[in-house]
């Protein structure tokens, strides 16, 4: 289990991490979730013990470790490119956190560990010769040998493209709920928070704005900034409050209350955009194959069902 | 016509090539060549000269200079690594002014080092090894700093960073990650510091003890105090074998341990906490150390009995017994040689770094290098050897000084210069000669603007070079025309305090105008010119 209390990093003036508190339950798999400089990756080095809070606690398992220098907190740490150490080969890489032990021992543990990322028989290439989801699973494997009580990601998808992103996405799923480790993940990719965190905390100029459930998350924004940055882009006065209205509650029907300026084809659905007469902007998402295009007059309506109250009035 | 014009061009440029192929094969090869012959011909037949090889002197000397070179290159690494990772991973206030400090004691002749420590070491040192070897120290620790410094900066901190997460403490850390991923600068540092100290001259013939000569030194001994031609000839050939054999060694160490460049580079961070303690006392403590001989030198050239003065710097107006002329004379010589020397450097080392420029040109780049690899002091004895008969007899000439100096200077000059051209843009030229310029107006208005930073520093570093040679010129300079060094070295070699204030007055003249020197070339350098 992880607690983050009240931890605040200052970088002069300016303040990184600001009394930020968290926690992760054992086994749980949680999404640090936000902007580049919103802080995340500082509090994965803040729990890792790689930066020092100005301020604040940080426990795992119910002990203080703030004072635990990284290499005495047993505390696993993925970065977004591997950095794998480009001097040893790939099993002398997953090997170094098994110091102490017996040659033979290693020897098998590593090739238990570069099976389980599905890499068997790697033991002997120079990690030059990897592909980036290759040298991505080895760093996996390397941070697991040690069997590390907690396990920090720091965007470990994030240079990888394609299908391979997906497969590596799908394994990671896989493998942390088979060892039930205590991740904690970073990434700034709501697909990819949503897919892999149990829950979602979204972080913003250094402070948590909101931790849920994805489901929740989508279902009930805490504000404007979050909704918005969850991709939500209907964030309008409704009624005489601010509201998200999904784009599949916006219903376009001929009539005379706003025109269509764009119409976008993405898949199965199509995106339009609508500029209303009383100067709202609002999207529309319809998976109809007859559509309205641009410069047509519609009718909006709004299915009340698709309006999500925002708690906290905040201009976007 | 149009046919004319690409032998016309071609015929240029063999003559550009010309003038440093020339200028080497006279004041280089052929000196080399007499030291050749002198030790392996005897009245016209070769005579392999084993007797001095297996002599037990000589097994002595070169051993001595081989376990001195390699004590002096650990001691080095070993005091330049904590400094080096204070300048290399951290930033804080002063860090520029600290990396310009380090640099000090390297531009500075070896000449004044060595009369520096004189003035620092107790008693009980002089003339033991140790003053050899920490005075090596002083002088190499920039390399370390540098070399090493610019590789680490470029070292991506979460490598270690990693290594921490899975347990490894801050030795291994060090030992097992950060080491090895350094060996190709920490191989080339070693390297360098190595053959600096192998082929240390002021600095042994200062402070080594009757025991403790090297082979540059005692060269410099058989030649020029024992005139036993033959010996030094020798003993000169067995210095450039073992002066080529470490460069290749070295040159294979290099590619083979190869490392491993990491991805990125992490930016220097403020040091926190503990880390903070740490990188100031060693940054404080460091350049102490480096300051203490320089604070030394100077307190000892103000002292005079019963309190401090300027006598020994008004002193150097008048004649003494220990040079031909007054010191102040040795002053005017040194500018005028170096300016000489300097001149000399650029008109040749220009067309070979327009050559070595050139995609074809790589050959006499690495060609212009040689004399680098070849001791001073080896140089002016094969001065001597090579032009004391026509046709070139120049004997007793002042010229011989500029000339050994601008050989020595003139791979800087090369150095500098090449790479600059190489920056220039080739899309600027072409853009320039699509605007209708001819290739003259092309070099004129493009490239010459472009690359002048790069001629001033040249000009500079040639300048400083020259100004504090020592082996070579010691060996060439004519009694009534001594330069700086020369003139220091004489103080030194007579007892009495006054010609050791003397000397020491001398090297700080030195030292100044040499940082002062090193200062333009580096404002020089850096700036006022474009940037492409």
């Amino acid at each position: 289990m992880i607690r983050v209390e009240a931890v605040r990093v200052a970088l002069g003036p300016r303040s990184i991490l600001a009394d930020l508190s968290l926690e992760v339950a054992a086994g749980e798999t949680l999404t640090l979730l936000g902007p580049s400089g919103s802080g995340k990756s500082t509090l994965l080095r803040v729990v890792a013990g790689l930066q020092q809070p100005t301020s604040g606690r940080v426990l795992l398992d119910g002990t203080d470790v703030t004072p635990v220098p990284a290499h005495r907190r047993g505390v696993g740490l993925v970065f977004q490119d591997a950095v794998l150490f480009p001097h040893r080969d790939v099993g002398r890489n997953v090997a170094f956190g098994l110091a102490g032990a017996g040659k033979e021992e290693v020897d098998r543990r590593v090739e238990a560990l570069l099976e389980l990322v599905g890499l068997t028989g790697f033991a002997r290439r120079a990690v030059g010769t990897l592909s980036g989801g290759e040298a991505q699973r080895v760093a996996l494997a390397r941070a697991l040998a040690p069997a590390p009580r907690v396990l920090l990601l720091d965007e470990p998808l994030g240079s990888l493209d394609g299908p391979l992103r997906d497969r590596l996405q799908d394994d990671l799923r896989d493998l942390f709920a088979r060892l039930g480790l205590t991740v904690v993940h970073v990434t700034h990719d709501v697909a990819e928070a949503f897919a892999l965190g149990r829950r979602v905390a979204v972080m913003r100029e250094g402070r948590i704005a909101q931790v849920a459930t994805p489901q929740e998350l989508w279902r009930h924004p805490a504000d404007a900034w979050v909704a918005g940055f969850l991709g939500m882009r209907n964030i309008v006065v409704h009624d005489g409050r601010r509201v998200v209205v999904r784009p599949e509650a916006v219903q376009l029907s001929p009539g005379e209350d706003g025109t269509v300026v764009t119409a976008e084809r993405r898949g199965p659905s199509v995106l339009i955009g609508v500029r209303c007469d009383d100067g709202r902007t609002l999207e529309s998402v319809t998976t109809a194959l007859e559509h309205p295009a641009p410069g047509d007059r519609v009718r909006v309506a709004i299915d009340p069902s698709g309006v999500i109250a925002l708690d906290t009035e905040e201009p976007a | 016509m149009d046919g004319d014009r690409p032998a016309l061009r071609r015929t240029a440029r063999a003559a550009v090539a010309g003038v440093p192929l020339v200028f080497l094969a006279v004041f280089f090869v052929w000196p080399l060549a007499a030291i050749l012959e002198r030790s392996l011909v005897e009245d016209g037949r070769l005579d392999l000269p084993f007797d001095v090889l297996v002599a037990r002197e000589t097994l002595d000397v070169t051993w001595f200079t081989l376990w001195q070179a390699t004590a002096s290159t650990a001691l080095t690494l070993a005091a330049g690594l904590p400094l080096t990772w204070a300048l290399a991973r951290f930033s804080f206030p002063g860090r520029r002014l600290a990396e310009a400090l380090v640099l000090i004691p390297f531009v500075l002749p070896t000449i004044v080092v060595a009369t520096a420590f004189l003035a620092v070491l107790p008693d009980a040192l002089e003339g033991t090894v140790w003053a050899i070897l920490v005075a090596h120290v002083f002088f190499n620790v920039a390399v370390v700093v540098y070399l090493v410094g610019a590789f680490w900066g470029q070292l991506d901190g979460r490598v270690s960073d990693v290594a921490a997460t899975l347990g490894a403490d801050p030795a291994r850390r060090f030992l097992a990650v950060t080491v090895p991923l350094l060996q190709p600068a920490l191989a080339a540092a070693a390297a360098i510091v190595f053959l600096f100290s192998f082929t240390s001259f002021g600095v042994i013939v200062i402070l080594g003890g009757p025991g403790y000569a090297t082979l540059e030194a005692e060269i410099y001994n058989q030649a020029a105090r024992l005139f036993d031609l033959r010996t030094a000839a020798v003993l000169a050939l067995l210095q450039l074998a073992a002066v080529t054999a470490a460069v290749a060694v070295a040159g294979r160490l290099e590619r083979r341990l190869g490392g491993g460049r990491t991805a990125r580079s992490t930016p220097r961070r403020r040091p926190a906490g503990r880390e903070r303690v740490v990188v100031t006392l060693v940054v404080a403590v460091s350049l102490a150390l480096l300051a203490v001989p320089v604070a030394a030198l100077v307190e000892r050239s103000l002292s005079v009995p019963g309190g401090y003065g300027l006598d020994h710097f008004r002193a150097l107006a008048r004649e003494t017994p220990a040079l031909l002329v007054t010191p102040w004379h040795a002053v005017v010589n040194s500018f005028l040689f170096a300016g000489l020397a300097a001149a000399i450097a650029l008109a040749v080392g220009l067309p070979a770094a327009a050559v070595a420029a050139g995609r074809r040109g790589g050959w006499l780049g690495m060609l212009v290098l040689l004399p680098l690899g070849v001791s001073a002091a080896m140089l002016g004895f094969g001065y001597l050897l090579a032009f004391d008969e026509p046709p070139l007899d120049l004997r007793g000439s002042p010229w011989l000084v500029p000339l050994a100096q601008a050989l020595v200077a003139m791979p800087f000059v090369v150095r500098t210069v090449a790479p600059a051209l190489r920056a220039v843009d080739d899309r600027l030229r072409e853009a320039a000669a699509v605007l209708g310029a001819s290739p003259a107006r092309v070099r004129r208005e493009i490239v010459l603007p472009l690359v002048a930073p790069a001629l001033g520093a040249a000009a500079a570093i040639a300048f400083a070079v020259a100004l504090g040679e020592f082996g070579a010129t010691v060996f060439v300079a004519r009694a009534d025309w001594p330069t700086l060094p020369v003139a220091i070295f004489r103080f030194l070699g007579r007892p009495g305090a006054e010609n050791v204030g003397q000397a020491m007055a001398l090297a700080v003249t030195l030292a100044g105008l040499t940082v002062a020197v090193a200062l333009a070339a580096a404002r020089a350098r850096a700036g006022r010119g474009w940037r492409p």
